[in-house]
This record gives structure tokens, C-alpha cells and sequence, in this order.
């Protein structure tokens, strides 16, 4: 045995959120969770499963499909002085409760002049990847990362998925926690003793001094794997991992661009107006002399997600892809 | 107009203090109102200006079922709501001033008046929007053990709306303290309620969904307060939700920029004989409960209170543009 083994545990991302419910559950009273298919069917993506027999179907509710119904009671519930955590099924039904998020959650708190803060936390699955076609596969992050008066938070490791989502609970304010559906299966480790994480900072989860690839969830890992490729070739490519899409931590990636010199974001969600743009355009306003070639951008494919496998690859970004723009970008100037 | 025959005509008993305390407020809302025309007129107000005159026996006649502990989430014409709730005129006034002395700091305006010592939720200008909001602070209620009623005041435009059909269907699920106070004054905007309901009769509707459920003629202030007194009662005997129709009548146009093109002027005249003001000074006179000096000391309080309100908000202070930014999102950290 080893120290690592000792003070580390290995679990999936679905049971990094589970755990993190029931951990928060435990510890506060007024937290409850709330969505359709929660308990008795043990959550759409098993996440819920077990919980309802260990809270019962008060704090465990079973919502009839009614997401803007329970969605604006959740924001009710944390004015009243619970902490709610309102689990949506995938971000494209998440719009049937928009009205509530951006004119009601983000709202409220400047609306009433700082009287009234909404304590609320919603959960949802997000993005492609299980062929599940155009009202299931979308990411939409970045679009709800446009509204202010809400934090948009995007998991990416099991650390980030059990931590974010205490630290949630803890913010004064409405949190998306958009978790990416290809995820819920993967195995990572975390610190036994793991607590809340920080959500203010992206995060550099590979070094490397000749490109800066951004990105977040589940293209972190694409990311991840086109530099291992990139390595055998000889291009070190440093990858930052945003995590929290509203409030945009600029500096850590602006700070790469300052060594690396060129800039590729990875975005699942589609290419115009979206998260990708913004950081794009925030290396052109601040990093813009640093630059040895132009940023580029792999987004997802502007077209509804389509069903045949294929086509939703197509519609992605994927590893090759990314190893591809790389060599291109940093060979452009030789 | 009133094809329903549920509306009672309320035969109580009612005390001099009591009186003086309804017309006194239904008066305070009346002027305050027409004051605020005249003051949007003057350019002092701007935006949107929902006028509640006409209306004022729904508001009032409600808000003395609800004790302070209780909590009020309303539309965009909520002055009445806010001003019969105890929010302060100077405050609502300042407040449509655009002054950080208004109860949301010039952030909210005429259609979005908070107050937190009365747990006044708002004005909601997203029609139904506040319906969803309010099924959840009664569920915060229910879930803590507070006996606590959450009394949602919408519009029958609102009935069409999802956002209706969810909140209903949730507070009857899940018996939660809601007091439903539909305020049908027949026009969603200019639509009128037959030109958007298959079924017109809204107790009816919410009767669908389980709810106990009444209408009453919502000129009629004592009306109104005995319906509110006995629903509320229900409500905090935790028998679930009950839903009001109070059948009203706005006086004036919808907003300041409707030329009213969608309902005769004879129509509304024909209104205006029901106005709830001046038919209950005539039942109060008539029954010899209050006479002419008395009904004129109380607009002489009214008149003096709004006459202060102006001049609060006109001393008020623009909040600095630096402070632009703030309340987006909480400074403090909650445990």
C-alpha cells in the first residue's frame, strides 16, 4: 500500500453527485432534493437511486412534469428558507422552465434592490454523445452563461462533481450545475476526506508550453487525449479546464496564452454566440499581442444533434479533430 | 357580465373603526393611483404604469386575512397590493421615482415593488410567473411547520397561461397553504377573457384541479373580505389551497399607452356605477355607519399621506451609476 491508495478513493461521477446529496442532506435539514422521476425511479441517470428509502418523499420529491411548476417553486422554497437542489432530466427541458431561471432566479435579488436572495441549486444533465437526437443532446451552458444573476458551473473531473455541488449549496445565489451526461459513468478519485471545492478559478489539469487548449466537461477529456497524442509528436499542449462558466475566470487562460502563444477552445455546445466566443474574444481584447497565430475554436456542428451515430460524431468535437487543428496551428508559422 | 351566480353580496355587521379602516385604504389606493397618473404625466414616473383603480376592494378587502407572518407574491398593477399590505406610500412612490429610497432601490420600478418586513414578493410582470414562486414559499412552510398562508394575486389573463396550470396542479398535489386570488377584470391586456378561455367560469376551472374554489363580486369589499377571511381560515387549517375569483373591473386604460380600442366607453361607465369606493361610502351612509365629515377627514388623511409620499420621493437620491453592477449577486455568504 502507498500513501495515494491510503488517502484516496476511486468512485464515478454519478456516485461523486449522489454522495454529495445525501452528504449535504445529512448535514442540513432545510436541503431537499426535487425533480421528476427523483425517487421512486432513482433519478433518470441513477443519480437519486437509494436516497429515497434513507430521506423519504418529502426531501426526496417526486415532481410531476412540470418544470417550470417546480423549477419556480424551488426558487419559492429557498425565499421561504429551504435549501433546495431541483434536478431537471437534460437541458433542453430545462427551457420549459426558463422563464423561471432567467426572469425569476437571476432576477430577483436586483429586482428588489438586494431584499430578497435565492439560495437555489439546479442540476441537469447536458450534451451529446448516447444518440438521443435534437431535444435531448444539446449543451447549453454557455447560452445560460450569457445571464447574469446566475452561477454556471460544468463538473468535469469526480472532485469536481462531489465538491462543486457543496459549494453550491453554500452560495448565497441561483447555481447551474450542468452535468455532462457521457460522464456519469467515469471512475476518478478523490481525497478521502474531500469537502467543497473552490468554484471561482479554472483549472490547468496538463502543463505544457505550446499551445493552450480550453475547454470544459466532457471535452476536457478529449482534450486531455489529444495531447497525450500531441506529446508523442512533440507539441506539449497545456489544457485548462474552465469548470464555471459564469463567472469566467479570464486570468488562468489569458496567463497560458502569455506562455503558450496560441489559443484553441473546445466547446461542444454550438459554435456562434457561445461560451467559446467569449473567450475568444476576451484573448483578442486582452491577449491579443501575445498571439502567434489566430485563436481557434472546435465547436459542435450547427445543426440540430442528428441521431445516426455518424452524424452526431460529425456534429462533435472529437480527439482527432483536435490533434489536427493543433499540428496545423503550431506548425503555422514554420 | 356576471353570468355566475355564486357572487354574494356581503350582509355583515361592520364596526365605525372597521369602516374608517377599509375606505381609508381603499381611498389612499385610489388617489395614490390617480396621483401617480398625474405624476407620469409630469414625467416625474416613466416605464410601464399599471393603474389598480377600480380594483381596490380585491386588495384590500384580502390582505385582512393575512396576518404579518404571512407572505403576498402579486403582479405588475400592485401598488394596491403592496400599499394595502403596509408597504409605505414614500417608499412605492420613491420607488417609481427611480430614488434609492424606493423599496427595490430604483431597481424595480412600478411593476416590481418588494418589501421583506411585510414578505412582499413582488411584483411579477412575467404574467403567471409569480404562480410557480408562490406554490414554493408555501412549500418552505409546510416543509419547516410554519402555519403560514402564501396568498398569490394573478390576473385571469394568467389562467391561460402553463405557469397557471402547474402551480394549481402542485399546491392541490401537494396541499400546500396557497391562497389563489384570481383578479378577473375581464381584459388581459385588451383580449377579453371569452376571446381566451373555453371555459370563462374560473372557479369552475380551478375546481378541475381539486381546489376549493369561489367567486365573489370583487366591487364589493365586504364581499371580498368575507370570502378572503373564510379562505384563509381553510388555508391555515391545512386543508390545502383555495382559489378566489374576484370579478372586478380596471377603470383606467391598461397602461399609460393603451387607447383603450377594445371596450366600449358605455361599458365602462356601466362599471363605474359598481366602483367599490363610492358604492361603499353610500352602503356606510346608508346604514348611517359613517357620515360626510368622517369620509372627509379620511381623504384628508389620504391626501396628506401621498402629498408626504411626493415629497419623499421627490428628496430622494439617485443611487450613484458606480453602484450599477451591485445586486447581481449577494456580497454576503449565507450559512
Amino acid at each position: 500500500m502507498n500513501g495515494k491508495t491510503e488517502t484516496m478513493r476511486q468512485l464515478t461521477y454519478r456516485e461523486a453527485v449522489r454522495e454529495a446529496i445525501r452528504e449535504a442532506m445529512q448535514k442540513d435539514d432545510r436541503i431537499f432534493l426535487m425533480g421528476e422521476d427523483v425517487g421512486r425511479y432513482g433519478g433518470c441517470f441513477a443519480v437519486s437511486k437509494g436516497l429515497l428509502e434513507e430521506f423519504g418523499p418529502e426531501r426526496i420529491r417526486d415532481t410531476p412534469l412540470s418544470e417550470a411548476g417546480f423549477v419556480g417553486a424551488g426558487i419559492g422554497a429557498a425565499l421561504g428558507g429551504m435549501r433546495p437542489i431541483v434536478e431537471i432530466m437534460t437541458v433542453n427541458f430545462s427551457l420549459l422552465a426558463a422563464d423561471q431561471i432567467l426572469n425569476t432566479a437571476a432576477t430577483f435579488l436586483h429586482m428588489s434592490g438586494g431584499l430578497f436572495n435565492v439560495p437555489i441549486v439546479i442540476r441537469m444533465a447536458t450534451g451529446g454523445g448516447k444518440q438521443l437526437a435534437a431535444q435531448h443532446s444539446h449543451s447549453l451552458e454557455g447560452w445560460y452563461a450569457h445571464i447574469p444573476g446566475i452561477k454556471v458551473l460544468t463538473p468535469g473531473t469526480v472532485e469536481d462533481a462531489r465538491g462543486m455541488l457543496w459549494t453550491a449549496l453554500e452560495d448565497p445565489d441561483p447555481v447551474l450545475i450542468f452535468e455532462n451526461n457521457t460522464l456519469y459513468n467515469m471512475k476518478g478519485e478523490v481525497p478521502v476526506n474531500a469537502g467543497p471545492v473552490e468554484i471561482e478559478r479554472a483549472r490547468v489539469r496538463r502543463s505544457g508550453a505550446d499551445i493552450t487548449i480550453i475547454t470544459y466537461g466532457a471535452c476536457l477529456f478529449k482534450s486531455l487525449d489529444a495531447a497525450k497524442i500531441l506529446a508523442q509528436e512533440g507539441i506539449e499542449a497545456e489544457v485548462i479546464d474552465l469548470r464555471t462558466l459564469r463567472p469566467l475566470d479570464s486570468e488562468t487562460f489569458l496567463n497560458s496564452v502569455a506562455k503558450t502563444h496560441r489559443a484553441l477552445i473546445v466547446d461542444e455546445g454550438w459554435r456562434s454566440g457561445g461560451i467559446s466566443a467569449e473567450v475568444s474574444a476576451r484573448i483578442m481584447e486582452k491577449a491579443f499581442y501575445e498571439l502567434d497565430s489566430p485563436v481557434e475554436r472546435i465547436c459542435g456542428a450547427e445543426v440540430p444533434m442528428p441521431y445516426a451515430k455518424h452524424l452526431e460524431e460529425a456534429a462533435m468535437p472529437q480527439v482527432e479533430t483536435i490533434v489536427k487543428t493543433v499540428k496545423r496551428m503550431v506548425h503555422s508559422n514554420d | 357580465m356576471n353570468e355566475e351566480s355564486t357572487i354574494k353580496k356581503a350582509e355583515q355587521e361592520i364596526s365605525r373603526e372597521h369602516a374608517m379602516h377599509l375606505l381609508g385604504r381603499m381611498l389612499l389606493i385610489r388617489r395614490f393611483e390617480e396621483k401617480s397618473a398625474e405624476l407620469y404625466s409630469a414625467m416625474k414616473i416613466r416605464g410601464f404604469l399599471h393603474l389598480y383603480i377600480g380594483e381596490e376592494a380585491v386588495a384590500v378587502g384580502v390582505m385582512e386575512a393575512l396576518s404579518p407572518e404571512d407572505a403576498v407574491v402579486s403582479t405588475y398593477r400592485e401598488h394596491g397590493h403592496a400599499l394595502a399590505r403596509g408597504v409605505s406610500a414614500g417608499s412605492i412612490m420613491a420607488e417609481m421615482y427611480g430614488k434609492q429610497e424606493g423599496c427595490s432601490r430604483g431597481r424595480g420600478g412600478s411593476m416590481h415593488l418588494f418589501d421583506d418586513k411585510t414578505r412582499f414578493y413582488g411584483g411579477n410582470a412575467i404574467v403567471g410567473g409569480g404562480l410557480p414562486l408562490t406554490v414554493g414559499l408555501a412549500l418552505a412552510d409546510k416543509m419547516q411547520g410554519k402555519n403560514q398562508v402564501t396568498c398569490c394575486f394573478f390576473g385571469e389573463g394568467a389562467v391561460a397561461e402553463g405557469e397557471f396550470h402547474e402551480s394549481l396542479n402542485l399546491a392541490a398535489l401537494w396541499k400546500l397553504p396557497v391562497l389563489f386570488v384570481c383578479e378577473n377584470n375581464l381584459y388581459a391586456m385588451g383580449t377579453a377573457l371569452k376571446l381566451s378561455e373555453s371555459v370563462t367560469n374560473l372557479a369552475k376551472k380551478a375546481g378541475g384541479y381539486n381546489i376549493t374554489a369561489e367567486a365573489v363580486d370583487g366591487m364589493d369589499i365586504l364581499a371580498v373580505e368575507a370570502a378572503a377571511v373564510k379562505a384563509a381560515a381553510e388555508v391555515r387549517a391545512g386543508n390545502g389551497p383555495y382559489f378566489i375569483e374576484c370579478k372586478t373591473y380596471r377603470f383606467r386604460a391598461h397602461s399609460m399607452f393603451d387607447p383603450e380600442l377594445y371596450r366600449g366607453k358605455a361599458e365602462v361607465e356601466e362599471w363605474k356605477k359598481r366602483g367599490p369606493v363610492v358604492n361603499f361610502i353610500q352602503l356606510l351612509k346608508d346604514r348611517e355607519i359613517l357620515n360626510d365629515a368622517d369620509i372627509y377627514e379620511l381623504e384628508k388623511k389620504a391626501e396628506e399621506e401621498i402629498f408626504k409620499a411626493v415629497a419623499f420621493a421627490e428628496a430622494g437620491t439617485l443611487e450613484p451609476v458606480e453602484e450599477l453592477t451591485r445586486f447581481v449577486y449577494s456580497k454576503r455568504s449565507i450559512s
